[in-house]
């Protein structure tokens, strides 16, 4: 048994929780909350996966998706409540 | 000593993830879901990536690690906020008792 194992399964059973939520949630904000949420679990999943693999390749992947995780969700909110994304 | 740290914070940042999802899922209202969606996940993350910190051997490993570790650790409150204070404007009024659950 391996405590990185531990933590994969359970982060991968909240991140199916957060799904439905996501799916079902009704109006939009609730829809990006759930969104933002995948976002964050994925990457913490991306670096359990990273040890699980022993590739140091996966960290970088989660950095990057770290990062466009947080871009993306002020965009899909400036998008949201202003209808376009310029200045 | 130090082989003991991952078995500890990793089955409870796991644990404080599964809590954070079943309270997005299970909670009535929207502005009480943000709750464990700032708070929990925040914690989970950091407990999760500082448990995985004595499992690394190369030190570039490492430094992505906090690096990953520092950039949710401020973006996730930021976009939770971002996200109340959208749906705060936009006219969402808080859930009271009186009223029926949207659940």
């Amino acid at each position: 048994m391996n405590p990185v194992l531990i933590a994969s399964v359970l982060v991968l059973i909240g991140l199916a929780l957060v799904l439905i939520r996501t799916l079902r949630g009704p109006g939009v904000f609730d829809r990006i909350l759930g969104v933002n949420m995948i976002g964050t679990k994925a990457v913490i999943l991306l670096c359990l996966l990273g040890f699980l693999e022993d590739r140091g390749g996966f960290l970088d992947i989660a950095l990057l998706y770290a990062l466009i995780n947080f871009v993306g969700t002020i965009a899909i909110l400036k998008f949201v409540e202003f209808r376009r994304l310029g200045a | 000593m130090i082989d003991t740290i991952p078995w500890i914070l990793l089955p409870l940042g796991g644990f404080i993830a599964l809590t954070a999802a079943i309270g997005v899922l299970r909670f009535p209202d929207f502005y009480s879901r943000l709750h464990p969606a700032g708070t929990g996940d925040t914690l989970a993350q950091l407990l999760v990536l500082l448990g995985l910190l004595p499992l690394v051997t190369a030190w570039e490993d490492g430094a992505k690690l906090v690096m990953v570790t520092v950039l949710l650790f401020v973006t996730t409150p930021t976009a939770t906020h971002a996200i109340s204070q959208a749906a705060h404007l936009e006219g969402l009024r808080p859930w009271t008792r009186k009223e029926e659950s949207d659940g």
